[in-house]
């Protein structure tokens, strides 16, 4: 299947260089950097079945649903503790002090092993207790519990800042308007935070988007695993990790693009940041 | 007298924090911690104890290492994006992308497994003194978190450079300041008090990532865990363990750096 014709790359490089020593240089580089040649490449890339593209493909959606679920969940986490921490009691403020200090001090990965193992034990076991059978908990939705735990830590302190960077006058009349505290978040709080929470969402949101590859290594089918698969069964571990970084890279660019869109959206009829200064 | 005024400054602050709900949280912790002390597995401990401190001082030293020798390469990379010409800022900014879009492990593992295994087939590369280097997995990993810490703090020197006020650099050479003397004396020092306060974050996150060289055979304090729960097959206590030593040298750390920014005038520019 992996057929090697390095012929063709060292005869494309003898004719267009002009010193034979340079050529000879070139002719092993181009060799050694593409074990499998070019055509090699596009069969090893092609989406159908004796190419690994379709799998890379496979684990890049499951990725980006793995990154879309965690971000949510981290959001929704994020609101939650925000207003926790800002109006909530003195144990619920301490509780989420320590939340958000303990996670921001632990590497991601150890995270991920202990909430993993921690969570499935914790869920079987209540099934146990309440008389019901073991389940297996489907990979996506731990990492998306995982992975949104982790997020949830640092959007609280993003939406934290944002809400106190809403000109306190704002709430204030929508208090004087007799606003009921969940019309407050919808009307008020939330689209008045949104232009200073974005770019520090968008960024998490890029951070969640890479964090996906650590879940390859609890065995989660995401991009990181199935490059792993693609390039331990194929041995062209290159071609494979070239081409899963240039995914990762065009989903993050591509990000950053909607980002801005959303961010110049969520900014809009306020000055620029440019006039500002 | 100052002594006796810190000492009562002291204790009013702590009477301020110590509220009587923080007692009662801090009992329960207490308890917890007391709880997995008592009720969980900790005979393991002997044994690998020394692995563990050996674990411990290798991540430190790949963190430091790789810090040191990232940041050094971050400052030409962020020079080169604030001032430089095109054919400098280009290449700066499109490394500077490229490491911060694409996640760590994935670098790592191409740097590995990828360039790894491209290195035996050239007889020069295997002839060579680096040879015994480039088979072992350490160099690999040094490598890779050197290239992302610079990535992400090239970003940010960019920025520090970019905001020195223009006045000092030319007042700097009014006094006839070569240009070299200006990078040394004006430019850079302020570039980098400008960047210290999120140096601080930016080491905790390198702390965060250097777990991931385990991933490629570097035995450090995290692959000490892993090997514990593999041979012990406790699930719990290796982690948390391995937890409560990352936070303690996240504080540690945090509190190094509080330190040295104590130390910088914060008024600046």
């Amino acid at each position: 299947m992996v057929s090697s014709r390095p012929v063709h790359a060292s005869l494309l490089l003898a004719e267009t260089s002009s010193s034979p020593g340079a050529s000879h240089l070139g002719a092993k580089l181009i060799e050694a950097l593409l074990p499998a040649s070019a055509a090699g490449i596009i069969e090893l890339l092609s989406p159908v079945p004796p190419g690994w593209g379709g799998t890379l493909l496979l684990g890049l959606l499951h990725s980006i649903e793995i990154a879309v679920g965690a971000t949510c969940v981290g959001l929704l986490i994020g609101t939650c503790g925000a207003y926790g921490k800002l109006y909530g009691g003195p144990v619920v403020r301490d509780l989420l002090a320590v939340y958000t200090t303990v996670v921001r001090a632990v590497p991601e990965l150890v995270l991920i092993l202990l909430l993993y193992y921690a969570g499935t034990d914790l869920i079987n076991q209540l099934l146990t207790a309440m008389g019901y059978q073991r389940i297996d908990i489907s990979g996506l939705a731990a990492g998306i519990a995982v992975l949104g735990f982790v997020q949830g830590a640092y959007s609280t302190e993003v939406i934290r800042g944002a809400i106190l960077a809403i000109p306190q006058g704002q709430i204030e009349a929508a208090r004087a308007y007799g606003m009921s505290p969940g019309l407050l978040l919808r009307r008020i709080t939330l689209p008045a935070m949104l232009p200073f929470a974005i770019p520090g969402l968008a960024n998490l949101w890029l951070i969640a988007t890479k964090d996906t590859a650590l879940l390859a290594v609890v065995g989660f089918f995401e991009l990181a695993l199935a490059t792993r698969q693609a390039a331990g069964v194929t041995k062209a571990y290159f071609t494979f990790y070239v081409a899963a970084g240039a995914l990762y890279l065009m989903l993050s660019l591509f990000s950053n693009l909607i980002l801005g869109r959303i961010e110049a959206w969520s900014r809009r009829g306020m000055p620029s940041i440019k006039e500002a200064r | 007298m100052a002594g006796e005024a810190t000492v009562i400054n002291v204790a009013a602050r702590t009477s301020l924090w110590l509220q009587p709900h923080r007692i009662v949280l801090i009992l329960i912790a207490l308890a917890l911690v007391l709880g997995a002390a008592f009720f969980m597995r900790w005979d393991w401990l002997p044994q690998y104890y020394e692995m563990g401190l050996l674990g411990i001082w290798r991540s430190l030293w790949i963190l430091a290492v790789t810090c040191f020798l990232g940041f050094l390469l971050a400052v030409p990379l962020g020079l080169a994006q604030a001032a430089g010409p095109f054919w400098f800022s280009a290449p700066a900014k499109a490394f500077c992308t490229v490491i911060r879009g694409t996640p760590l492990l994935i670098q790592l593992w191409l740097l590995y497994y990828g360039l790894g295994s491209l290195f035996p087939q050239y007889p020069w590369i295997r002839e060579s003194w680096m040879w015994p280097y480039l088979r072992q997995a350490w160099p690999y990993g040094v490598l890779a978190l050197t290239l992302s810490f610079a990535g992400y703090e090239g970003e940010v020197m960019r920025g520090a450079f970019a905001g020195v006020p223009k006045g000092q650099l030319e007042a700097a050479r009014a006094f006839g300041m070569s240009r070299w003397k200006i990078f040394r004396r004006i430019w850079l020092p302020q570039a980098i008090y400008r960047a210290l306060p999120t140096l601080t974050g930016e080491t905790v996150l390198q702390l965060k990532s250097t777990p991931l060289v385990a991933t490629i055979s570097v035995i450090d304090i995290f692959a000490v865990s892993s090997k514990v729960r593999q041979d012990t097959y406790l699930t719990y206590e290796p982690l948390l363990l391995l937890a409560l030593i990352y936070m303690a040298i996240t504080g540690i750390l945090v509190f190094a750096f509080s330190r040295i920014e104590a130390r910088i005038p914060n008024k600046i520019g």
